[in-house]
């Protein structure tokens, strides 16, 4: 009997693995991200004709032209860049480099539509650097226009580059100096062996961060609104707020949805069946020692890039704050500052959770159907941030009139539970919805480092189960741990939409008294707020990279 | 092991404030949801609570959001009265459902018709100008006349707008078209893509900075932006125009407010935009941005009164609303950015 009832037992448990392949916790961690994107693919169903030919014949050529060209602009340069500079910082040594190190990861505080509003006012005809040339010269004609494609690339690389660099600068430190050495010994060249070794093993964090670059260019409207660039994004606001048809900006919207998960699911083939190592510990080789020119060229290149994405918009910024100061400043801002802190730092460890649990998920069962669900809830980084604002707002304004009927049928009363819309949990679910890419990309990609046979050696010396995601994984994703959360958190102190729609009374941040002046075209008393966000996000940052500096 | 507890603390302590929160919310505080800005508005409620002692909540964000979230909480709404910018905005609300009509003979006495809603669920609080602003140096204010005149080829190569994606243009060109017809609206629009000098712009102050510089000689803009750095810089080398004298009158957008639709307060809400009509708060809301009051009996600031005087276009505002998104057709048609 008790061996039938094992056999029945164990068949039984079989059976429900086959039909929920899917584990409960990956299905409740996604539905809040995708349940905003299924409002908006789900308006596909009611079309509105009148309006779409006249996008179609008018509007969409351009912006999928512009919207293309953008992408790839962005993200070659802002790829280049980061990886670039990750290879000098972690591989080479030049004057300045520790300086540089943490120096080149502040941009990432800099929300993308400030940089973009101070490039335009510097450099623009009316601004300084034209006015003095034609002061000197009588013209400025020649001066290339920054109002054009290649400022809005320029702005936004500048801006987003930072992905790149974190993600790659941790796979250079991680792999070690010792792969491109045993290739030279091999008899490869240095340039060979960077191409052929280095680059091909830090290719899952490159793509990470260069995916990343792409969506957020994807959802950018504040930076290219700035430059008067009409892109996809652009153009769902103005069927929205001109045409007032939702219904054809949910489409477009939705379209751009398509496309992303298109891109993404080809870039996962591209790598599929790759297979990436850990750092060997013992091994930690020399660094490069640049002579010459070589130096010079490696300092004067993180130095222009530091200046023109930081050091120049920032001292901006605090001369038009210092403008402002006396009269915008007061005691609210400790409140703003705490309150964007707060929303900042619990949206981290939330976002940051959610997707450790979500990448062991899929790396232990790794059932198609978790991976597709697991891709379509990252997607919402891409969509822009009004649009998924509204799509949120749905699903949760009708969870908590649920709630509400629920408590009135039970209870007689709903007076005494908080409305969910207007609540922190409201907020912090949105930002699951917005940003699990920027927690998910960092921690899947240091999870692939993870090879099966570190496990297996674990195993052998008898290092399983919680032990051995304690004492063998969780050093070795340190480094992927702490970038996920500073992006988020530098993310989520720049965001605005959502924070907007979702807050509750009274609950404003940083980010919503920079809208509360940019809205109002008052961009120089908007520089105060921005440079609040700067500080407080710089923290986070020094202290990351101050932590993880002691790998290298 | 540490960074673990703080990060619990952190989330159970946000939880909990989210739950008192909840609670705290008195059934008698009047609810705005405002898409005009807090530093505007923040004033004119502190003045309100003063005065009445009716305390305020609110909530800001831009118009498209919070009509959206209006129609998706529907009778959960907690929402009294929704204040916004742009004449289409409010338009767009009503026919979106999120407003009711307000009957009052307050508001009917003190704001002028073509200011509100011919259904009475919206009210213009005050008036923003856009007109035309030149260089002295470069323009003579007898070669300047009309918004249509600005297409002629005379400016060629002269004129700084800002973007369609603005609302304020679109309801300029909406308003065009409801005096013009479709038509000879888009021969205008396309005349002024045909004259400019340079790409749009994507705000009013930097058409005017274009101006100063020399990039261009006429532009249009909203007045208040002109206040603005006219009272950063008292030599600002521009003067505004005021448009269409002989015609139709210079073309004015509006600010203002309604009741929303599922309003848990309904009363309070009309007290308080009865109030808001005014003398004394209407000075407050328009003069703390320099537009307009809209209640005629009102003088401006002294600031805006200094502009001289000038005939607005009478046509009812909800033309604006209706013609919208003919209007954003019309200028993807020809070409303006």
């Amino acid at each position: 009997m008790a061996v039938d009832a094992a056999v029945v037992h164990g068949h039984a448990r079989g059976e429900r693995r086959r039909r929920w392949p899917i584990p409960a916790f990956v299905l409740l961690l996604c539905v809040p991200a995708i349940a905003p994107l299924a409002i908006v693919v789900g308006s596909i169903a009611g079309h509105d004709p009148e309006v779409w030919s006249h996008l179609s014949r008018y509007v969409l050529p351009e912006v999928v032209t512009n919207t293309v060209l953008l992408v790839v602009g962005v993200a070659l340069a802002a790829g280049c860049l980061g990886a670039g500079l990750a290879w000098l910082i972690a591989m080479c040594d030049f004057p300045g480099r520790r300086f540089f190190d943490w120096a080149l990861l502040l941009p990432l505080a800099i929300p993308a539509y400030v940089l973009a509003f101070v490039a335009v006012g510097f450099l623009d005809y009316a601004g300084p650097l034209q006015s003095g040339l034609r002061a000197v010269f009588g013209s400025s004609d020649w001066f290339p226009s920054i109002r054009s494609r290649g400022g809005v690339i320029l702005v936004l690389s500048l801006t987003l580059y930072p992905y790149v660099y974190l993600l790659a600068r941790g796979a250079f430190l991680t792999q070690g100096r010792c792969a491109l050495e045993a290739a030279q010994t091999l008899g490869l060249s240095r340039a060979a062996a960077v191409w052929r070794i280095a680059l091909p093993m830090a290719r899952p964090w490159i793509a990470a961060g260069v995916a990343l670059v792409c969506m957020e260019t994807l959802a950018d409207f504040g930076a290219v609104s700035v430059f008067n660039y009409n892109t996809f994004t652009t153009a769902i606001y103005r069927a929205w707020s001109g045409m007032f048809s939702t219904q054809a900006a949910l489409e477009l919207a939705a379209i751009l949805m398509l496309f992303v998960l298109l891109a993404l699911l080809l870039e996962r083939r591209s790598r599929a069946g790759a297979r990436f190592v850990a750092r060997d510990a013992a091994c930690e080789g020399r660094r490069i020692q640049l002579r010459g020119a070589a130096r010079w060229m490696a300092a004067g290149g993180a130095a222009m890039v530091f200046t023109a994405a930081f050091a120049a918009p920032v001292l901006q910024l605090l001369l038009w704050a210092a403008k402002h100061a006396s009269s915008d400043i007061d005691a609210r801002y400790w409140g703003y500052a705490a309150r964007s802190m707060l929303l900042a730092g619990s949206a981290a460890l939330v976002i940051v959770g959610a997707s450790v649990m979500l990448a062991y998920a899929l790396r232990r069962e790794g059932h198609w159907i978790s991976r597709v669900l697991v891709r379509i809830a990252t997607m919402g980084y891409a969509v822009p941030g009004t649009v998924l604002a509204v799509g949120i707002l749905v699903p949760l304004i009708a969870l908590n009139n649920a709630v509400h009927d629920a408590a009135r049928a039970l209870f007689g009363t709903s007076a005494g539970i908080p409305l969910l819309q207007g609540t922190l949990l409201g907020v912090l679910l949105a930002y699951m919805a917005r940003f699990l890419a920027v927690g998910f990309s960092p921690v899947e990609s240091g999870l692939q480092r993870i090879t099966r046979s570190v496990d297996e050696a674990a195993a052998s010396l008898g290092v399983v189960g919680s032990a051995l995601v304690r004492r063998v994984h969780a050093p070795l994703l340190r480094t992927s741990l702490a970038t996920a959360a500073l992006l988020v958190f530098v993310d989520v102190m720049k965001e605005m939409p959502i924070t907007l729609i979702t807050r509750p009374f009274g609950w404003d941040t940083l980010a919503v008294r920079v809208y509360e002046m940019t809205a109002n075209g008052e961009w120089e008393r908007a520089a105060l707020p921005a440079v609040a966000i700067v500080l407080v996000g710089l923290v986070p940052a020094a202290l990351l990279t101050r932590r993880s500096a002691h790998v290298a | 092991m540490s960074m673990r507890v703080l990060g619990a603390a952190v989330l159970s302590a946000s939880l909990a404030v989210a739950g008192l929160m909840g609670c705290s919310r008195a059934p008698q505080e009047l609810v705005v949801y405002s898409s005009r800005n807090e530093q505007l508005i923040r004033p004119i409620f502190e003045r309100y609570t003063q005065e009445t002692g009716q305390q305020i909540r609110y909530v800001t964000d831009d118009a498209g959001p919070l009509i959206e979230r209006l129609a998706a909480e529907r009778e959960g709404s907690p929402a009294d009265v929704l204040i916004t910018v742009d004449a289409g905005h409010l338009w767009h609300a009503a026919q979106r459902g999120v407003l009711q009509p307000v009957e009052s003979p307050v508001l009917q006495e003190n704001i002028p018709q073509h200011l509100r809603d011919p259904g009475n669920r919206w009210f213009g609080l005050s008036l923003r100008a856009r007109t035309i602003v030149y260089s002295p140096q470069r323009v003579q204010p007898d070669q300047l006349s009309t918004y249509e005149a600005l297409a002629d080829e005379h400016w060629r190569g002269r004129l700084c707008l800002r973007t369609s994606k603005s609302a304020y243009n679109q309801s300029l060109v909406a308003m065009l078209i409801a005096q013009h017809g479709e038509q000879r609206t888009e021969e205008i629009v396309r005349g002024w893509v045909a004259n400019l000098a340079t790409e749009p712009f994507s705000n009013d102050t930097q058409v005017m900075e274009a101006i100063v510089a020399g990039q261009c000689d006429v532009g249009l803009v909203n007045t208040y932006y002109f206040g603005r750095l006219q009272r950063e810089r008292a030599d600002l080398p521009l003067e505004l125009f005021w448009a269409d004298q002989n015609g139709d009158g210079v073309h004015v957008n509006i600010s203002g407010a309604g009741v929303a639709a599922h309003a848990p307060r309904y009363e309070q809400a009309r007290r308080f935009l009865e109030w808001l009509s005014q003398p004394e708060a209407q000075a407050m809301f328009a003069g703390a941005n320099l537009e307009f009051p809209a209640n005629p009996d009102v003088p401006a600031d002294p600031l805006v009164a200094a502009w001289g005087d000038f005939r607005a276009s009478a046509q009812n505002l909800a033309q604006a609303g209706e013609n919208q998104a003919a209007a954003v057709r019309l200028m993807d048609r020809v070409g303006y950015r």
